[in-house]
C-alpha cells in the first residue's frame, strides 16, 4: 500500500511539473520585466576574483573594479593614450624624479567621503606598505622605486621617486591603481573586495558567486551625464556556445569571449552586432633555446619562415587582427614599423635548414593550449595547422597537451620542445612585452623559451630608466631587431577579440587592456 | 535498526579519513603550485616563494594534513586560497543549487525511467519494448555537451519558449532563503519567480536525467521480466487479477530492489557529475566550484568539496539501505 501511494505521489508532481511549464510557455517572455532598456547584462566567462583592484591579477575583477573606481588617470577610448580621470593635469620634473598630479575637486567616493590628496595618499601607502604576494601589480610596476608621496594641498600630490621611471603616468592609468575610498579600506579591512567603495560610474550593489555581480548608476558621478545606464550585470556563463545562446534569447545583451568562427553568423543576424577589441595581445609559437636543435638560431628561422601565418589568420582568427612581425602589437610605442614578419617560404625553410645540418628534418614536442584565450581561439586546431606546416619541411612535430595550470607550470621550466602561447598587456608599454617575456631575467616566470642575449638585456634595461620618449622608442627598436634575428618565438598574430551584442546597444568601444568603462553604453529601444 | 543506523554512521568516519587521504595526496600531485597560479603568469620566484609559505605550502605532508583534519572536526572546511573566504560559507549556495538541479532531474528519471522500464517489461518484445530500449541506449551513450546545445538552439533559440542559462531571471532575482529556489519563491508565494524557476531548471535537469533515466529504465524492465516470470505472478493472472494492478502491484513491489539500489546509487552520481550540464546552463553548482577550483589548484575548497560529496553520496546509500526494509520486510538489519 504504501508504494503505491509513492507512486502516486510522483506521479501527480510530474503532472504538476508538466502543467506548469506548459502554462510557463504560454506567458511568454513574462521575464524582461519592462525595465530592460536601463539594464545592461553582460555575459563573460568567468566570474571575479575579488573587486578590490589592488590585490587582484585576473582580468574578470578588473572588468568590474573599472566601473566601479576611477584611475587618477585614464586610458584613452581605445588606446592606452593617456586621458584625464580623477587628476586633470600631470608633469614630470627636469631630472625625472619628481612626477605632480592636479587632482580633480569637488569629487565624492560613494560613501560620501571626499577625494582629495589625503586619499590618494592612503591608497598609496597602503599599497607601498603591502608585499609582493598582496599588492602584485604595485610592487612589478612600482617596486620600491616611489620614496616618497607628498600632499602640498588638498588637490595636489607629488611623488618623490629614487631613479627616474619612463612609465610611471602610463602606470597610473592601470586598473590595478585605482582609488578607494580611505574610509571604506579601513571600515573594511580584508573584506573590502566583497565591498568595494570607489569613486566610479556605478556603486556595486551585490555579488553572488559564480553567478553575478550587480552595480547601479552613481547619480553623483563627476562626469556629467553618465552613465547612461542604470544597472549593469556582469553575469557568468562559461560555455562561450551557451554564451552566445544566451544573446539570443535575450538573457544577456552583450558577451564577450566570442568564437571567431560564430562571427559570419552573428552580423547575418538582424538582431545582433559584433565589436572587436584593438589588440594589445600576441599569440606566438614559442621555440625553447635550451632544447635539441632548437639550439640553433638557423633551425629557429627555419621555422618562422616555414609557418603559413596568413593562412591561421584567416582560418582561425575571422580573419581581423593582423600577422605579427614583433613580439609585441603595433599600437604599442617603440613598435618597430620597419621589421616585416617572416614570409611564408617553405623552399628557403629547407635550404636554412640544409645549412644548419639538419637536411633530413628532425623530431620535436609541440604544445596545444588546452584553453582557449583571445589570442589562441583553438589550441589544437592551430597546433595542427603549425603540425602541418613544419612537416612541409620536414620536421615532425607530436602535439602534445596538459591541463592549463600543469601546461603553464611545464612550459615555465623549459620542459617543452615548441609550444603554443601568447600575451594580453596590461598598459600598453613596450616594456609590460618585451622585458616580461623575453628578457634573461623573466627566466623562470614569463620567458618560457629560456632566451637569452646579453645585448637585449641591456637594452631593455636601459629604456625602463630612459623618459626621452625618442630615445626609449630606439632601443626597443633595436631590440626588436635583434629578437627577430635570434628567432626564440614565431610570432603568429596580434588578434581582435571578438565581442557581441544586441543591435540596440550603443557607445560601446571595447578597450584593447580588456577593462572596459561601460559609462558610455546606452541602450536605444 | 538504531544499532544498525549506528553502525552505518561509525563506518562513515574511515570512509571518509580513506577519502580525505586520497584527495590530499591526488591534488598534491598533479603539477602545478597553487600561489604560482593565484600571482598569475607574471610572478617572480620571491613573490611564489613568500606566497606559498603564507599558504602553509611549504610545510611538511603530514603537517599539512592533520592541520587540515584538525580544523574538520571543529567544522571548519578552511578558507579558500584564492578568494580568502571560509569555504563553508562560499559552499552553500552551490550546494543548494546542485541539490535542487539534481532532485528534479532525478524525479525526472525515475517518473519516466522506471514507468518506460515497467511498460517495457509488460509488453516485452512489442513496439514499444522495442523502441524505448533503443532509446535507452541512445540516452546512455548522448554526450550531455551536446544534447544540452541542442535543447538550447530548439527550446531557447528556435522556439523561444525556455531560458538557456542560469536559476532565475537575473533582471528580476530571488530572494533566497534556503537556496533551494522552488522552496524559496513558493513560500514568499511569488507565483511569477516561481514559474521562471520552473522554466530555468527545464532544460537543464532534462539534460541531467536523461543517462540515469535510461539505466534507470533498463535495469527496471530487467527486473520485472524476471519477476514476472515467477509461479506467484501466474498464480495472480490466473486468479484473475486486473494485469494492471498484477505489473504495478505485485511485480513492482518485488523488483524494486534492484531498481532502487541503481536510482541510489545515480543520484550520488548526479551530485558530483552535474558539471557539464552546470557548465552548459551556467548553473552555478557545486560540480563548477570545484572545477573552478581545480583550475587554481585551490587546494581546501577541491578538499573540502569533495569531501562534501562523498558525505552526500554515503548518506544517500545508507537512506537507500534503510529503505529496503521498509519495501521488504524481509530485509531486517537487527544483527
Amino acid at each position: 500500500m504504501k508504494r503505491k501511494k509513492w507512486s502516486f505521489g510522483l506521479f501527480i508532481l510530474s503532472l504538476a511539473i508538466m502543467m506548469t511549464l506548459a502554462g510557463c510557455s504560454s506567458s511568454e517572455k513574462a521575464d524582461g520585466n519592462g525595465e530592460k532598456g536601463s539594464t545592461l547584462v553582460f555575459a563573460r566567462g568567468g566570474d571575479s576574483v575579488s573587486l578590490d583592484p589592488a590585490i587582484v591579477t585576473d582580468g574578470e575583477s578588473f572588468k568590474v573594479t573599472q566601473n566601479i573606481f576611477d584611475t587618477l588617470i585614464l586610458f584613452g577610448k581605445q588606446n592606452t593614450e593617456l586621458e584625464p580621470g580623477l587628476a586633470t593635469e600631470w608633469s614630470t620634473s627636469e631630472d625625472g624624479l619628481t612626477y605632480t598630479l592636479k587632482l580633480r575637486e569637488g569629487v565624492k567616493f560613494h560613501d560620501g567621503t571626499d577625494f582629495n590628496s589625503e586619499a590618494v595618499k592612503v591608497n598609496f601607502e597602503r599599497w607601498k606598505s603591502g608585499n609582493e604576494e598582496k599588492f602584485y601589480y604595485y610592487n612589478s610596476q612600482f617596486g620600491d622605486v616611489i620614496e616618497q608621496i607628498n600632499t602640498p594641498d588638498e588637490y595636489t600630490v607629488e611623488f618623490k621617486l629614487k631613479r627616474p621611471l619612463a612609465p610611471f603616468f602610463k602606470n597610473l592609468a592601470m586598473s590595478p591603481f585605482a582609488i578607494a575610498s580611505p574610509k571604506a579600506l579601513k571600515e573594511q579591512g580584508d573584506k573590502f573586495g566583497d565591498h568595494p567603495v570607489g569613486t566610479g560610474a556605478f556603486k556595486f550593489d551585490e555579488w553572488k558567486r559564480n553567478d553575478r555581480i550587480t552595480v547601479t548608476k552613481n547619480e553623483d558621478y563627476w562626469n556629467e551625464g553618465r552613465p547612461k545606464l542604470n544597472e549593469v550585470i556582469f553575469t557568468v556563463i562559461p560555455e562561450n556556445s551557451a554564451r552566445l545562446n544566451a544573446l539570443k534569447t535575450g538573457e544577456a545583451d552583450l558577451i564577450d569571449g566570442v568564437n571567431f568562427s560564430e562571427v559570419e553568423s552573428i552580423e547575418n543576424d538582424p538582431n545582433l552586432k559584433t565589436f572587436f577589441r584593438p589588440s594589445l595581445n600576441v599569440a606566438y609559437v614559442g621555440l625553447t633555446t635550451t632544447r635539441g636543435p632548437l639550439k640553433d638560431k638557423k633551425v629557429r628561422q627555419a621555422l618562422n619562415y616555414a609557418v603559413d601565418k596568413e593562412a591561421l589568420l584567416k582560418t582561425f582568427y575571422a580573419g581581423e587582427g593582423q600577422v605579427a612581425a614583433n613580439p609585441m602589437p603595433p599600437v604599442v610605442e617603440g613598435y618597430n614599423k620597419d621589421l616585416n614578419p617572416y614570409p611564408y617560404d617553405p623552399k628557403k625553410a629547407k635550404e636554412i635548414l640544409k645549412e644548419a645540418g639538419y637536411e633530413d628534418g628532425f623530431e620535436i614536442e609541440l604544445w596545444a593550449m588546452p584553453v582557449p584565450r583571445p589570442y589562441m581561439p583553438d589550441g589544437q586546431k592551430i597546433a595542427e595547422a603549425v603540425q602541418s606546416n613544419f612537416a612541409d619541411i620536414g620536421v615532425k612535430a607530436n602535439i602534445k597537451t596538459y591541463e592549463w595550470a600543469t601546461y603553464l607550470e611545464k612550459a615555465r621550466l623549459g620542459e617543452a620542445d615548441s609550444f603554443l602561447l601568447g600575451w594580453t598587456g596590461d598598459n600598453g608599454d613596450a616594456d609590460n612585452f618585451l622585458y616580461v617575456l623575453l628578457d634573461e631575467d623573466a627566466i623562470g616566470s614569463n620567458n618560457y623559451t629560456y632566451y637569452k642575449n646579453p645585448e637585449v638585456h641591456k637594452l631593455l634595461l636601459e629604456a625602463q630608466s630612459t623618459i626621452d620618449k625618442e630615445k626609449r622608442n630606439e632601443l626597443y627598436n633595436k631590440a626588436q631587431e635583434i629578437i627577430k634575428d635570434d628567432a626564440p618565438w614565431i610570432p603568429l598574430v596580434h588578434s581582435k577579440p571578438a565581442l557581441a551584442g544586441n543591435k540596440t546597444i550603443e557607445g560601446f568601444a571595447p578597450h584593447p587592456t580588456g577593462s572596459d568603462r561601460l559609462d558610455t553604453v546606452e541602450i536605444k529601444q | 535498526m538504531i544499532t544498525y543506523i549506528i553502525r552505518r554512521l561509525l563506518m562513515l568516519v574511515p570512509v571518509l579519513v580513506g577519502l580525505s587521504l586520497i584527495v590530499f595526496f591526488m591534488i598534491r600531485a598533479i603539477p602545478g603550485n597553487p600561489a604560482q597560479v593565484i600571482l598569475g603568469q607574471l610572478a617572480t620566484k620571491e613573490a611564489i616563494d613568500s606566497l606559498t609559505k603564507e599558504l602553509g605550502l611549504n610545510e611538511p605532508w603530514y603537517t599539512q594534513y592533520f592541520h587540515y583534519i584538525g580544523n574538520l572536526l571543529t567544522g571548519d572546511l578552511g578558507e579558500s586560497l584564492r578568494t580568502k573566504n571560509p569555504i563553508s560559507e562560499e559552499l552553500w549556495p552551490y550546494l543548494t543549487a546542485t541539490l535542487e538541479l539534481s532532485l528534479v532531474a532525478i524525479i525526472i528519471a525515475i517518473v519516466v525511467g522506471v514507468n518506460a522500464g515497467i511498460i517495457s517489461a509488460w509488453f516485452q518484445n512489442s513496439w514499444f519494448d522495442y523502441s524505448a530500449m533503443l532509446l535507452a541506449l541512445i540516452g546512455v551513450s548522448m554526450p550531455i555537451f551536446w544534447l544540452g546545445l541542442m535543447e538550447q538552439w530548439l527550446f531557447a533559440i528556435q522556439w523561444d519558449i525556455l531560458p538557456t542559462a542560469g536559476r532565475e531571471d537575473i533582471r528580476n532575482p530571488i530572494d533566497s532563503i534556503t537556496g533551494l529556489y522552488i522552496i524559496d519563491t513558493l513560500v514568499q508565494g511569488k507565483w511569477d519567480q516561481f514559474a521562471v524557476v520552473i522554466k530555468h531548471l527545464a532544460l537543464p535537469s532534462v539534460a541531467l536525467a536523461t543517462i540515469p533515466m535510461a539505466i534507470i529504465a533498463r535495469i527496471t524492465r530487467s527486473s520485472m521480466l524476471e519477476v514476472m516470470r515467477s509461479d506467484f505472478i501466474r498464480t495472480a493472472r490466473a486468479k484473475g487479477l486486473r494485469m494492471f494492478w498484477v505489473v504495478y502491484r505485485h511485480s513492482l513491489k518485488n523488483a524494486v530492489i534492484p531498481i532502487l539500489t541503481v536510482i541510489g546509487l545515480q543520484f550520488g552520481v548526479l551530485l558530483g557529475g552535474a558539471i557539464l550540464t552546470e557548465t552548459i546552463f551556467s548553473w552555478p553548482g557545486i560540480g563548477r566550484y570545484i572545477y573552478e577550483a581545480i583550475g587554481y589548484r585551490d587546494y581546501p575548497v577541491i578538499q573540502s568539496g569533495i569531501l562534501i560529496i562523498a558525505l552526500l553520496f554515503v548518506c544517500i546509500n545508507l537512506i537507500v539501505d534503510l529503505l529496503y526494509t521498509v519495501i521488504d520486510p524481509r530485509i531486517k538489519y537487527n544483527k
